[in-house]
C-alpha cells in the first residue's frame, strides 16, 4: 500500500453524518458532559450502595474497559479476537509487577498507582501491537485460531516462567489505602469504585471520540468492504493494527483494574473462559455499539450473582451446589450467545434501537 | 542418539493423534467452510460418555465404541440443531456460535461430572518396550498408530471409492448443481459433520489417557495444536493435515524432550504465528488468488 493513497482523507462518511439539520453539539463536549453526568451518578451511588454493591459496580467498570475495547475491534473494525482475556492478563500482571517493584523501593504512596496503570496499558499496547500486526494479515477463521491460541497459551506462560509470575499462585498487588482526607472510616470498596470508575470513564470518552473520528469511520469502512475502503484511500492493514492496539490498550486497562480490585492476580482468572465471556458480553450487548459494551459488562457481573441466588433457592448437596454455581453462568451465557446469534444478531442494544425506531416512526416527537 | 530415536517415535505417536484431530477440522472446513471451534469440547463430551460407560460396564472397549457413537451423533445434532440455523453470510457468525457451543458443552460437562480431572484408563500399557536396550514404542503407541491408520484409510476409501463419498464431495464443491442432480446436499453436510465429529471423538479418546485425564478443558490445548497442524497443512487438504499433524507432534516432542515440557504451549503459539505470517495458506495449499 503506497503512502499517497493512505494519506487521502476518507471524506465520504463525513457527508452522511452532517445530514442532520440544525446546530449540533461538538462531539468532544457532548461526550465530556455525558461522562461528567455519569461520574456524578456513580459518586452518588457509591454513597448509597453498600460495600459489596460498590465492589460489584467497580468490577463492572473494569470489565467495561475490556468489552468496550473489544466492541471497537470486533464491532467496528470487523476483526474477531478471542484473545482479550489474555490481554487483560497482560495488563493485570504488568500492574502487579510494577506495584510490587514500587513497594520494594518503598514507594507506597497512592499516586504511584497511576504510573502502574500506565505501565500496564503500555505493556498491553506492546503485546497488542505484536498480535495486531499478525492479525492484520489474517482473515476469518485464521484470525480466530491465532487469537484463540493466544488466549490458551498466555495464561499457561505464568506457570512456564514461574520465577517472575509465581505460577498458579499468582502475585499480590500492594495498594495504598484511601487518602486520610476522606476520613478514617472511608470504605475501601468505595475508594476502589472511584478509581475504577475514573479510569473507565476516561477510557470510554477516548474510545467514544475515536469512534466518531476519522479513525472510527476508517474502521467501519474496513469492516464493511476492504476493497472499497482501499479504493477510498484507507490503509487497511494500518487501520486494523491501530484498532487492535487501541482495543488491546483498553483490555489491558481493564485487566489492571481487575487486579487493583482483587488485589492479586493469578492465571486461573484469565483463562480461555474469560476471553469467551468477553466476546459473549459484546455480542449479547450488541456488536458495534459502545452502549452494547455497557450491557455486556453488567451482564458479566450480574449473571453469576443471579445464578448464585438461583442455586440458593434449591436445597442441594454442597458439592452439587458448587458445580452448579460454577457452571450455570457458563451454560446460560453459551446458550444465550447461540440464541442471540441465530435470532437477534444485533444484541440487546440492537433490539432497543429497533424498538426506539419503531416508536419514533409511530409518534414523531420534536424531530423536524 | 537413543534419546533422539525415542523422542522421534514418541513425537510421531503424538502427531498421529494431532493428525486425526486436524483431519476432523479439515473435513468440516471442506464440507461447509466452517472451522469448528467446538471440536475440542465435542470430543471431550464423547470422552465423558466413554468414562461413564466404562465405569458402568467395566469394559474399556464398550466405552470406546460409545464414545465414537456419541461423537457421530453429537456432530449430526450440532449441525441440524445449531449450525444449520446460523446466518453464514458473515464468517464471524459460525465462529461465534461455535464458541457459544464450547461454553455450553463445557458448562454442562462441569455440572454433571465436576471440574476436576477424572482418571482415563488406557487399554494397553504405556511403558515403552525396549529393543536391544533402547526404549522405543509402548503398546499404546502401536494402538494409536493402528487406529489412526485405519481411520485415515477408511476416510480415503469413503471419499474416493464410494458413491456417498462422491456425493459428499460434490455437495461441498457445487451445492446448487448437486442439488439439481438429486444429491441431498443438506444430508451430506450433516453426514460430514457426523463423520468429522466422530473422528474428533476418536482423537480425543486417544489423546486423553496420555494427558492428565478427562476434564471439561482437557482438549483446549490439543485443539489449538491440531488447528496449527491443519493450518500448516493448508486447512483444505486432508494429506496436508496428516503431514502437518505428524510434523507438529515431532516438533513438540523435541521441544519437551530437549527444552522442557513447560515450553510446549509457547512452542505451539510460536509455530502457529510463524506459519500464519510466512505461509498463511499453509505448506500444501494450491496457489490460489486471494479474494479480498
Amino acid at each position: 500500500m503506497s503512502a499517497t493513497r493512505a494519506s487521502a482523507p476518507p471524506a465520504r462518511a463525513a457527508a452522511v453524518e452532517s445530514t442532520r439539520p440544525g446546530w449540533t453539539v461538538p462531539t468532544l463536549l457532548r461526550h465530556l458532559v455525558v461522562a461528567a453526568g455519569v461520574a456524578l451518578l456513580v459518586l452518588a451511588a457509591s454513597y448509597q450502595l453498600d460495600s459489596f454493591r460498590n465492589f460489584q459496580l467497580a468490577t463492572v467498570a473494569a470489565y467495561l474497559c475490556a468489552t468496550a475495547g473489544l466492541t471497537v475491534l470486533t464491532g467496528l473494525c470487523g476483526q474477531l479476537s478471542l484473545g482479550h482475556g489474555a490481554l487483560m492478563a497482560t495488563g493485570a500482571y504488568a500492574l502487579a509487577l510494577t506495584q510490587n517493584a514500587f513497594a520494594d523501593r518503598g514507594l507506597t504512596a497512592g499516586g504511584w498507582l497511576i504510573v502502574s496503570l500506565m505501565v500496564a496499558v503500555l505493556a498491553t499496547v506492546v503485546v497488542g501491537a505484536v498480535v495486531g500486526v499478525a492479525a492484520a494479515r489474517l482473515r476469518g477463521p485464521y484470525l480466530a485460531g491465532l487469537t484463540l491460541a493466544v488466549a490458551v497459551v498466555v495464561p499457561a506462560l505464568t506457570v512456564t516462567f514461574d520465577g517472575v509470575f509465581n505460577g498458579e499462585q499468582g502475585l499480590g498487588v500492594p495498594m495504598a489505602p484511601a487518602p486520610e482526607r476522606l476520613g478514617v472510616y472511608f470504605p475501601h470498596e468505595r475508594w476502589q469504585l472511584w478509581i475504577a470508575a475514573a479510569a473507565t470513564l476516561l477510557c470510554l470518552v477516548l474510545l467514544a471520540n475515536l469512534v466518531r473520528s476519522r479513525y472510527g469511520r476508517s474502521f467501519r469502512a474496513v469492516r464493511d468492504d476492504e476493497v472499497a475502503a482501499r479504493l477510498a484511500g484507507i490503509h487497511v492493514a494500518r487501520t486494523q493494527v491501530i484498532a487492535f492496539v487501541v482495543s488491546a490498550a483498553s483490555a489491558g486497562l481493564g485487566g489492571a483494574l481487575l487486579a487493583v480490585l482483587a488485589q492479586s492476580v493469578s492465571p486461573g482468572a484469565f483463562g480461555l473462559t474469560l476471553s469467551l465471556f468477553l466476546l459473549m458480553a459484546v455480542v449479547i450487548g450488541g456488536l458495534g455499539r459502545l452502549a452494547g459494551a455497557v450491557w455486556g459488562a453488567f451482564l458479566l457481573v450480574v449473571l453469576p450473582d443471579l445464578t448464585h441466588s438461583l442455586t440458593n433457592l434449591f436445597t442441594l448437596s454442597p458439592a452439587a451446589a458448587q458445580r452448579l454455581e460454577g457452571n450455570l453462568p457458563l451454560a446460560i451465557f453459551g446458550s444465550t450467545l447461540i440464541v442471540v446469534m441465530i435470532a437477534a444478531p444485533g444484541g440487546v442494544q440492537g433490539l432497543l434501537s429497533r424498538l426506539a425506531r419503531a416508536l419514533r416512526a409511530r409518534w414523531p416527537v420534536g424531530r423536524s | 542418539m537413543d534419546r533422539f530415536l525415542f523422542l522421534t517415535l514418541d513425537g510421531l505417536s503424538r502427531g498421529a493423534v494431532y493428525a486425526a484431530f486436524a483431519l476432523a477440522l479439515v473435513l468440516i472446513w471442506r464440507a461447509g467452510r466452517i472451522v469448528n471451534f467446538a471440536q475440542g469440547a465435542m470430543a471431550v463430551a464423547a470422552a465423558y460418555v466413554a468414562y461413564s460407560v466404562t465405569a458402568a460396564t467395566g469394559s474399556y472397549w464398550l466405552g470406546f465404541g460409545a464414545a465414537l457413537l456419541a461423537g457421530l451423533l453429537l456432530g449430526a445434532v450440532v449441525d441440524l440443531a445449531v449450525m444449520r440455523l446460523v446466518d453464514h453470510r458473515s464468517p464471524l457468525n459460525p465462529v461465534i456460535v461455535a464458541l457459544g457451543l464450547v461454553l455450553l458443552i463445557q458448562a454442562v460437562l462441569g455440572m454433571v461430572y465436576g471440574n476436576e480431572y477424572l482418571p482415563a484408563q488406557a487399554p494397553f500399557s504405556r511403558t515403552a518396550m525396549t529393543v536391544g536396550g533402547t526404549a522405543v514404542l509402548s503398546p499404546y503407541d502401536l494402538f494409536v498408530f493402528a487406529t489412526v491408520g485405519v481411520v485415515v484409510a477408511a476416510l480415503v476409501w469413503i471419499f474416493t471409492r464410494t458413491a456417498i463419498g462422491l456425493r459428499m464431495r460434490a455437495a461441498a464443491f457445487a451445492p446448487e448443481v448437486s442439488r439439481l442432480l438429486g444429491v441431498n446436499v443438506g444430508g451430506m453436510l450433516t453426514l460430514g459433520w457426523a463423520l468429522a465429529s466422530g473422528v474428533g471423538a476418536l482423537a480425543g479418546m486417544l489423546v486423553i489417557p496420555t494427558e492428565l485425564g478427562v476434564h471439561p478443558h482437557a482438549m483446549d490445548l490439543v485443539f489449538v495444536t491440531a488447528f496449527t497442524a491443519a493450518v500448516i497443512g493448508g486447512l483444505d487438504s486432508p494429506p496436508g493435515a496428516v503431514v502437518g499433524g505428524l510434523g507438529v507432534g515431532l516438533l513438540l516432542s523435541y521441544v519437551s524432550g530437549y527444552a522442557g515440557g513447560d515450553l510446549i504451549p509457547l512452542a505451539v503459539l510460536a509455530l502457529l504465528l510463524t506459519v500464519l505470517l510466512l505461509r498463511p495458506g499453509g505448506l500444501f495449499a494450491a496457489v490460489t488468488a486471494r479474494r479480498v
